[in-house]
């Protein structure tokens, strides 16, 4: 007896060493370098002062928000508040905090930590205001959603708004509500974007312009502490170099390959590659306001005689998808139901003569003259529109000015069809619907670049910016879709694929459409 | 002497002065609104107005320049619109790169180039003249973009000898002191004893000044060739062939120095446009340099960086070509008398 407990014992004893280095094992995913090749350098490191991804992949990883986004997706999770309530009104919402957590530099979080990193962006008053500009929080509209941020007590905050908008709570999990150690950015003042403190998984180490900034392991992080030791972000700014800095291995993970270089990257049995739809639009917009664009016919003659994926054949290459609905694929509430409108000259034609053009029309189409994520190459894609069109009988002449003209041009609706494009802000469908497409937006300088009034779509998508749960506000979007896909006011093109390769060495990393770059789950196999 | 020096110096500011005046017309007058091109799609007519009435660009132009000048005259640059940070001081974070590599390629240029244009001048239509000379067409013709990637392909990723960008070996968390890496290289030597810096810092700064010296070095082994053919013809140097003086002697000592004066004007005139940044070179080998920053703020319509950029750039190069005219006088002193 005596034996087999001791038996017992040995065996329990083994067994418990065996978990404890299993334990180890999981433990395995802690150390490292991790060095990301990127195209260009921050323009400052304070979140609130930026607006470019550069700047944010920093704040990404150094600091926190109340609420955050949820790695790879648009939705919201809690963050350094634990939660939060909203009043009947949907005008006041409380945030409570968490407790026990402290700045990079040994400050305490809490409420004081909050109004300073909001307050400083819009009370004229505040000290720290004059540092400015504080150019996300005018570009999201930000003095027209907040009242006030008010301390209730060390962990409660209350933010009165002075309407009801849901997207808000979005808005704070984006990099320019970002919270600051305020002791930091206190001692630092105007220079505070030259240095970051803030409590996320990742503290800033040094800064060289043009060429890297070093991050290195928080150790007393609240949450899940990051694998890796240390995070170095290196500018190499031509992409095929970049591209053979990664196959030599001197950069773990790099950004934004070439198109040309994609085909090598895979065929490479070091590495591999990360892929996903961008949180953008590219499009074609008809100007309702000009005739014959306010004839709904002729808008979906147009779509029928645009073949898509010639265009993004020939522009994109492997770095776009087709686009149907004006939300991308990753944002919550895409309506995957939309039936795409086919390529079909011969319905096209058809439906011009119903129209009354059986003999076609000569109008203009807009081309932007710079590249962007959501269009690389627009007045390629205005090209092969051009020939589209002709087949149906459209002649259509291409025009083209400096970008800031161009803006202009637009935002004065003195074009008929224009290309342009969004990339989304805050992973919420109110960015891309109402900020495009209401009718608010077709008051000039307009952003409602096809100039659509329709009622119907505007009251759906007003009560979904009024309403808070996301299921009702599910339905409202999708419902607008259908009404958008009808009425076609745009030829939506493409959506960009963000395209991230990396040795295979890289484990965990998540693309996230709101392009962030984080790294806390990342881990180095080794 | 002092006179001719100060005189030169006294030019230095009636062409300063120009320079200062056609980059602030140049930007006032070019297209696009900065606030426009700043705020892109997201820009609304308030956002435009107030950053307007920021930079200063609704007040009438000729207030405007006279703003400038007085900032100007204190080097005073303003701050760059896109960063915020003084312009001063992102020159002084950029300038050391860009100084460091164009010395390093203007030497390598000139050793080689003086070298490759005396070979090829005494053995006039031998193999090697032709051989040289080759190179050097081959060398001017070459696109800067496209040798800098082969050099990565062949030294970096294929043989592995040499870092494929940057100017240090980024997994030495080294701080900077003075920006010039291979100055940091030699304080760390002293402060530590360890070379790796110093090593490191040269072995990067090798593809980058390979290729960035191409350019110049075939411009000068051309010119020293054509210069050399020509003094080797006079009659002076028959006088010293004749004396019995050793071959070594006559084109080193009366030929190559008689021939140096329109090479050290190139050289002075490539040097100031390396120093003006080689946006290309930079570019491929993440160089972090002034020429690819300037180019950005020239993009996005940073005025107060374009014009600090430029202003300091043409600084320099006035002062360069000062400096050549100075050695002119070092070199001949028949220019002194005149």
């Amino acid at each position: 007896m005596k034996r087999i407990s001791l038996l017992l014992v040995l065996l329990l004893a083994s067994l418990m060493v065996f978990s404890l280095t299993s334990c180890g094992k999981s433990g395995d995913k802690a150390g490292g370098v991790l060095v990301f090749g990127r195209s260009g350098d921050a323009s400052g490191l304070d979140p609130a002062r930026e607006t470019d991804g550069e700047s944010f992949y920093i704040a990404d990883n150094v600091y926190d928000n109340l609420v955050s986004f949820i790695n790879g997706t648009t939705d919201i999770e809690p963050g350094l508040a634990e939660k939060w309530d909203v009043a009947a009104s949907g005008l006041e919402f409380t945030f409570y905090l968490r407790k026990g957590v402290k700045f990079h530099d040994g400050t305490d979080f809490n409420a004081d930590a909050v109004v300073y990193s909001l307050a400083r962006q819009f009370k004229k008053d505040h000290p720290a205001y004059k540092y400015g500009p504080w150019k996300y929080w005018s570009a999201m509209g930000m003095d027209d959603i907040i009242k006030d941020v008010v301390k209730v007590d060390d962990y409660k905050v209350k933010i009165l708004l002075k309407k009801k908008e849901a997207p808000f709570l979005a808005n704070l999990a984006m990099q320019f509500a970002a919270i600051v150690s305020p002791t930091a950015a206190e001692k630092e003042k105007e220079n505070f974007k030259s240095t970051a403190c803030g409590t996320g998984p990742f503290k800033f180490v040094q800064w060289i312009k043009d060429d890297s900034i070093i991050l290195e392991r928080n150790d007393n992080y609240w949450g899940r502490k990051a694998y890796i030791d240390r995070l170095i972000l290196k500018v190499i700014p031509e992409p095929t170099a970049r591209y053979l800095a990664l196959k030599k291995g001197e950069v773990d993970i790099i950004d934004f390959p070439s198109p040309e270089d994609i085909e090598n990257i895979k065929a490479d049995s070091k590495l591999k590659i990360v892929e996903q739809p961008g949180l953008n639009v590219g499009y074609m917009a008809m100007n309702q306001s000009r005739k014959p664009f306010d004839n709904k016919l002729v808008r979906q003659a147009v779509n029928h005689a645009i073949n898509k994926a010639d265009i993004i054949k020939a522009v994109y290459g492997n770095l776009g998808v087709p686009a149907k609905n004006p939300l991308p694929p990753t944002m919550w509430s895409y309506n995957d139901a939309v039936q795409e409108y086919k390529y079909d000259p011969k319905l096209a034609k058809e439906l011009l003569k119903k129209a009354g053009l059986e003999n076609g029309f000569e109008t203009t189409l807009w081309a932007m003259p710079v590249s962007r994520p959501y269009n690389p190459n627009a007045k390629k894609v205005a090209e092969i529109m051009q020939s589209q069109l002709k087949e149906v009988g459209i002649k259509a002449n291409i025009v083209s000015y400096e970008w800031g003209t161009y803006l202009d041009k637009l935002d004065n609706l003195q074009h008929d069809m224009c290309l342009i494009g969004w990339t989304g802000d805050n992973g919420d469908p109110d960015n891309f619907l109402y900020v495009l497409l209401s009718i608010q937006s077709t008051i000039k300088p307009a952003q409602n670049y096809a100039f659509w009034k329709n009622e119907k779509f505007n009251s759906l998508i007003t009560q979904a910016k009024e309403t808070v749960d996301k299921d009702k506000r599910i339905k409202l979007y999708k419902e607008a879709q259908v009404i958008f896909h009808e009425e076609a006011p745009w030829v939506p093109l493409a959506h960009s694929v963000v395209v991230e390769p990396m040795k295979k060495t890289v484990m965990d990393f998540k693309l996230s459409p709101m392009s962030k770059r984080e790294f806390r789950d990342v881990w180095i196999q080794k | 002497m002092y006179r001719f020096i100060l005189k030169r110096l006294g030019l230095l500011i009636p062409t300063l002065f120009g320079v200062i005046t056609l980059v602030f017309f140049m930007l006032a007058l070019s297209p696009g609104e900065p606030a426009r091109v700043i705020l892109g799609e997201r820009a609304n007519k308030e956002a435009v107005e107030k950053m307007n009435a920021e930079l200063g660009l609704d007040k009438p132009m000729h207030i405007q320049y006279v703003i400038y000048l007085k900032k100007v005259v204190q080097l005073d640059f303003g701050k760059s619109i896109k960063t915020g940070q003084n312009v001063i001081d992102e020159i002084k974070a950029r300038f050391p790169a860009t100084i460091e590599l164009a010395i390093f390629s203007m030497i390598l240029a000139s050793v080689l180039g003086i070298f490759v244009g005396v070979i090829s001048a005494t053995k006039r239509y031998s193999f090697w003249d032709y051989a040289s000379m080759f190179g050097a067409l081959f060398g001017v013709s070459m696109p800067v973009f496209w040798l800098g990637l082969v050099l990565i392909i062949i030294f970096s990723v294929n043989l592995n000898l040499l870092p494929t960008g940057g100017r240090m070996d980024i997994r030495y968390y080294f701080t900077p002191i003075t920006n010039f890496y291979i100055l940091d290289g030699i304080i760390h030597i002293f402060k530590t004893g360890d070379p790796k810096v110093l090593g490191s810092a040269l072995t990067h700064l090798i593809l980058p000044a390979v290729t960035l010296a191409t350019i110049p070095l075939a411009i000068i082994a051309r010119i020293t060739r054509s210069s050399m053919l020509e003094v080797l013809k006079q009659d002076y140097i028959k006088t010293a062939r004749a004396t019995g003086m050793s071959e070594r002697k006559v084109v080193f000592k009366y030929a190559l120095r008689n021939a140096l004066l329109p090479v050290i004007t190139v050289i002075g005139l490539q040097f100031g446009m390396l120093l003006a940044g080689a946006i290309l070179t930079e570019t491929i080998f993440a160089w972090p340099g002034i020429g690819k920053w300037l180019y950005h703020a020239i993009e996005s319509r940073d005025f107060p960086a374009v014009q600090g950029g430029i202003i300091v750039i043409s600084t320099c190069f006035v002062i360069i070509n000062l400096f050549v005219d100075l050695l002119y006088s070092v070199i001949n002193p028949k220019i002194r008398t005149e």
